[in-house]
């Protein structure tokens, strides 16, 4: 099931139970990277459900690991801030100069303000109109794909349909799209996981291109009618008409909508299609009953779990889990965790796709911040499982994930499958 | 046992008992009652409760309480009216008897 591969050192079963409490560390990218990390949560929850590790990987901070404890956390902004001036909602505290304000740093009432302003883009009457661009976008990418031959998932489909629904929702030239990707890519990728973003000056000098292309275009929209795309409604959103002049929450607020619509629906893309492989029994029931698919969709992102944490920092002492959170902690609320709690979710370690409440999981968030584009991941994936039943009898995953080195992205960087005839 | 009318946005009926003590959330779910998603199972974090007091049973029930968290969450949630409410918030009473509430169109 989720066995962890004790070759990479990382602990293992038996090495896990032995650690001292508070050595245990979950901040380390490795274990979501190696898909490690259960047994240290089951310890967690077991032991020490709110859990203080001192100076580890990403400095000191409070692991919370149960569903009603982490309930508890987003419930509370007026305990919990999420503002980015106290580190934001990543247990990474960037230095101050590179810490860009959005709405999903910020706390209420500003935060309120400025989310109501975007998330008309994502309620019920706009996802009825998007619903068929996004079904035609989907037959099309769908059928483009080569028959008995490997080929890589994600960047085939997942990558494809996202970023397509990323220009979309941003009315971005569709030529362009691909920078969209690259950006959200760099706007999360970890400084240490060897890739092209390896200081926080670089990150900014690459999101700084997407600045200038979004200036333009608020530019264009601003002095045209309103319209129904991110950069019109921002630029004529009583709370946000003057985003533009304040780069720095403009660049923020502009990499959430970016990285909040993209990798997410993209790893659940990826991540619901070896969930399913990796559980034929679940699979053939299926193809069996695809009335099915509405439950299947929220179990992937219980499953695959997106997001793996999300951080907050206490501004009143508060209880906890029978601890005392003061003042200044950071507190990390592992999302990843919280969809395996037992006493919240039955049987949580099974993938099961016919579940009473499939909706009962952490992975957007609870709490004024719960994502707002939860059902518009959900349509698409919807979209995307009808399609594919559609077509084919069976996708054949060829090997396990690759997996990025990231503590916040549960990502997928490959997946290679094949379609029989 | 009080009785609760659930109406769906198509119009579609369901009278349901619902026990003093449960909210009309989960006189909803314990009875399949579609419409009515409360994907945080009850905790005034989601918003996907989204109900309508029926006019004639608004005073009963009350208002959201101003600056409450049921306040906060509802404010988000689409095409709110004023007798809105967060069907997790309403605790089943026996003066509810006979209450009337209508789903909206969508949960978000």
């Amino acid at each position: 099931m989720n066995a962890p591969r004790t070759e990479t050192g990382l602990g293992g079963e038996r090495g896990v139970a032995t650690i001292p409490l508070e050595e245990i560390d979950v901040s380390d990218p490795r274990l979501y990277q190696e898909d490690v990390y259960f047994p240290y949560f089951e310890r967690l929850r077991r032991e020490a459900p709110v859990h203080y590790r001192k100076d580890g990987m990403y400095g000191s901070f409070w692991s919370v690991t149960k569903f009603k404890d982490i309930m508890q956390v987003e419930t509370h902004p007026e305990i919990y801030s999420s503002e980015a001036k106290l580190g934001g909602i990543s247990i990474t505290d960037r230095p101050m100069a590179y810490r860009r304000p959005s709405f999903i740093s910020t706390d209420p009432p500003r935060h309120d303000e400025q989310r109501k302003v975007v998330s008309p883009i994502v309620g019920p009457g706009n996802l009825k109109n998007m619903a068929g661009i996004i079904r035609e976008r989907t037959a099309r990418v769908l059928d483009g794909l080569p028959r008995n031959e490997p080929f890589d998932w994600v960047s085939q489909v997942s990558i494809e349909l996202t970023t397509l629904m990323l220009a979309t929702l941003f009315d971005f030239p569709l030529e362009d799209r691909h920078k969209l990707t690259y950006w959200s890519d760099c706007a999360t990728a970890d400084v240490n996981a060897g890739g092209v973003v390896d200081s926080e000056q670089k990150r900014l000098e690459i999101l700084s291109e997407a600045l200038e292309a979004f200036t333009g275009l608020w530019h264009e929209r601003k002095n045209a009618e309103p319209g129904y795309d991110l950069i019109s409604m921002l630029a004529h959103g009583e709370a946000t008409k003057d985003l533009v002049d304040n780069p720095s929450e403009f660049l923020g607020n502009l990499t959430l909508l970016i990285v909040g619509g993209n990798d997410t629906t993209r790893n659940s893309m990826s991540g619901g299609l070896w969930a399913l492989a990796s559980h034929p029994g679940e699979y053939r029931k299926l193809r069996e009953n695809p009335g099915l698919v509405p439950s299947l969709v929220p179990e992937i992102v219980r499953w695959v779990s997106p997001i793996i944490h999300m951080r907050r920092t206490c501004i009143q002492d508060s209880e906890l889990g029978g601890q005392t959170i003061r003042k200044g902690d950071k507190v990390v609320m592992w999302y990843v965790s919280g969809n395996r709690d037992e006493e919240s979710v039955e049987r949580p370690d099974e993938f099961l796709i016919d579940r009473k409440r499939p909706r009962h999981h952490m992975s957007f968030g609870f709490g004024v911040h719960r994502c707002v584009g939860n059902r518009l991941a959900e349509l698409q994936l919807q979209i995307l499982w009808e399609e594919i039943l559609a077509r084919y009898p069976v996708i054949e995953v060829l090997d396990a994930p690759e997996r990025i080195y990231s503590n916040f992205i549960h990502g997928i960087r490959s997946l290679p499958v094949e379609i029989p005839t | 046992m009080p009785k609760i009318t659930y109406i769906e946005f198509d119009g579609t009926e369901h009278l349901v008992d619902v026990p003093v003590g449960r909210s009309v959330m989960q006189g909803a779910f314990d009875n399949n009652i579609p419409g009515i998603d409360a994907d945080c199972g009850g905790e005034c974090a989601c918003a996907t409760c989204h109900v309508y007091v029926d006019p004639a049973w608004f005073e009963m029930v009350g208002s959201v309480p101003a600056e409450s968290t049921e306040a906060s969450m509802l404010s988000f949630a689409a095409v709110t009216e004023p007798n809105s409410r967060l069907a997790c918030q309403i605790p089943v009473t026996r003066e509810l008897d006979g209450l009337v509430v209508r789903m909206p169109e969508d949960q978000h």
